[in-house]
């Protein structure tokens, strides 16, 4: 097997995912100026009520990818309803509070839902149930399941639709508008507020889907998960520049193929000294690379604006 | 009755009296102008009149009706429109988007974008450029491109001639004196008082927070007063 193609292909799928949350640190950084750490939060609790639907429904007679559907038709609606209510009561009341304020209740927030999760779903880990095909197609030498062709088709449809809705609408140009200039934007006749919300149940909605998937190909989800996700969605979002929606996603798609490449070879390049399990390690190391190299990131150039 | 009447307006941020009550009317089809030096309090006034500050005092009708406690976005569909001091382009989006933002609550604008192409045609021929990328006076006429958008019955102009040639400047003050000669009223903010007052047909001067003269324009042109403070007479 060829471990090279099988990694990008591994990469790639991961990196899907890390793209769908990544864009949800990007949109609400981009309007707000806040780094929402609660948001890896919301993909665990996304992942976990769609495995409760799942697992509840997975006696039944239901077809096993109606029953994931299922899953995610309950998953999403509560994740933007938390999204939502993140920004209402625990961001809006400091919107004009330091940003270190924000920032720490951000953490709060996060800790909260981390143990909210973990009263409601206890400590183990909860499984996924073999409910999709995963027999594997092989493709020059490399596997590669339906579950995974269907990740990064849906992050892809998702992706179009996002780039769709923020550069095409009258809606998206507002999201710009007030990310630009949110006084301005004001003058035009835009609520602030009402984009904010929007924004943060457009990236919740976005955290439900990614929180499925990742539960689905790793086949089980915990309530812990949500915090090693959301940082290194965040490192995504910090690679591609962040703010920058294209960034966010090709900034997801990198780190996913770093990270499989470098859990790939990994045993060799330190003579089995080190394993894959340490493939978390790669994901803070371009981290920091980027932070010291590039802290712009790699489409985070900002066009400076003539007074 | 007046479009537009402030009464006993105050200002303060954090501890310091930027305005400290002034009274202004605007009347309907009116060209009016608020002058003073830098830091006056001018500005301030202006987007105390739009909602966006906090801690403001005494009363500020439009219509009649009081609009002191109304969030700046609903100003718009009321049919006041600010252009801001620093014109406050979308340097990210195109000059086209900018526009399109400035009919924002509007169902249809196409007449609307005809009209300000037509008024400016530089801005036809850079409407997919983004509006970061255009001179300053380009940046000036796009934000009042903008201003324009929503079809305002009254438009609030905050210091148009800043940082503009002499040239662009007198280009700009013809495009107000259109603007007004189409029946829309304006209060203009400005420093160049020269200019402001030979355009408009009244005037308040501002100094320290505080309305020290005011009457109609060329009256105020020839006033000594005004001639040796901000004429350099």
């Amino acid at each position: 097997m060829d471990i090279f193609l099988q990694q990008i292909i591994n990469g790639i799928v991961l990196g899907s995912v890390y793209a769908l949350v990544a864009l949800g640190y990007t949109m609400v950084y981009g309007i707000l100026g806040l780094i929402n750490f609660a948001h890896g939060e919301v993909v665990m609790i996304g992942a976990m009520v769609a495995l409760a639907v799942i697992n509840a429904l997975s006696g039944t007679a239901l077809p096993g990818p109606v029953i994931v559907l299922l899953g995610l038709m309950v998953a999403m609606p509560t994740c933007m309803a938390l999204g939502y209510g993140i920004e209402r009561i625990a961001y809006r009341p400091l919107r004009h509070a330091p940003r270190l304020a924000a920032l720490i209740t951000a953490i709060g927030v996060s800790i909260v839902l981390q143990n909210s999760a973990m009263i409601i779903w206890g400590r183990q880990y909860i499984t996924f149930p073999p409910l999709l095909p995963s027999k594997p197609h092989f493709v020059a030498g490399a596997a590669i399941s339906d579950l995974q062709i269907f990740i990064v088709l849906l992050a892809a449809l998702i992706m179009v639709g996002l780039l769709f809705l923020v550069h095409r609408t009258r809606l998206g140009r507002a999201m710009r508008a007030t990310a630009q200039n949110a006084e301005v934007a004001g003058l035009m006749g835009v609520n602030i507020n009402t984009i904010i919300s929007i924004t943060f149940i457009v990236g919740s909605a976005l955290a439900a889907v990614a929180g499925l998937m990742v539960s689905g190909y790793y086949g089980l989800a915990h309530y812990y998960m949500g915090f090693s996700l959301g940082l290194k969605a965040f490192t995504a979002a910090v690679l591609g520049g962040i703010g920058n929606l294209g960034g966010a996603m090709l900034g997801g798609l990198l780190l996913g193929i770093i990270e499989s490449l470098g859990a790939g070879y990994i045993g060799q390049l330190t003579g089995g000294f080190l394993g894959s399990n340490y493939q978390d390690v790669f994901a803070f190391f371009v981290l920091i690379l980027v932070l010291v190299f590039r802290p712009s990131g790699l489409l985070g150039e900002r066009i400076a604006e003539r007074a | 009755m007046n479009l537009l009447e402030v009464r006993d307006l105050k200002v303060s941020y954090g501890g310091i009296n930027a305005v400290k009550g002034i009274d202004l009317d605007v009347g309907e089809g009116e060209l009016v102008a608020l002058i003073g030096s830098n830091g006056a309090g001018k500005s301030t006034t202006l987007k105390a009149i739009c909602g966006l500050l906090l801690h403001v005092g005494g009363e500020v009708r439009y219509q009649g009706n009081s609009i002191k406690r109304l969030p700046s976005y609903q100003l718009v569909r009321r049919g006041m429109a600010l252009i801001p001091e620093g014109r406050g382009i979308f340097g990210r989006l195109t000059v086209e988007e900018n526009l399109e933002m400035g009919a924002y609550c509007r169902a249809s604008y196409k007449n609307e974008l005809e009209h300000v192409y037509g008024l400016f045609p530089r801005l036809k021929e850079r409407r997919v450029q983004t509006a970061g990328t255009l001179s300053g006076g380009e940046q000036q006429m796009l934000a009042i491109g903008r201003g324009l958008m929503s079809r305002p019955k009254l438009l609030l102009l905050d210091e148009p001639s800043m940082g503009l040639a002499p040239l662009m400047v007198s280009k700009i003050f013809e495009t107000i004196l259109s603007i007004a000669r189409e029946g829309v009223t304006l209060l203009l903010v400005e420093q160049n008082a020269k200019l402001a007052l030979e355009a408009c047909h009244k005037a308040y001067v501002m100094d320290g927070g505080l309305i020290i003269l005011s009457g109609p324009a060329r009256e105020l042109l020839g006033n000594p007063r005004v001639r040796e403070a901000y004429l350099g007479e």
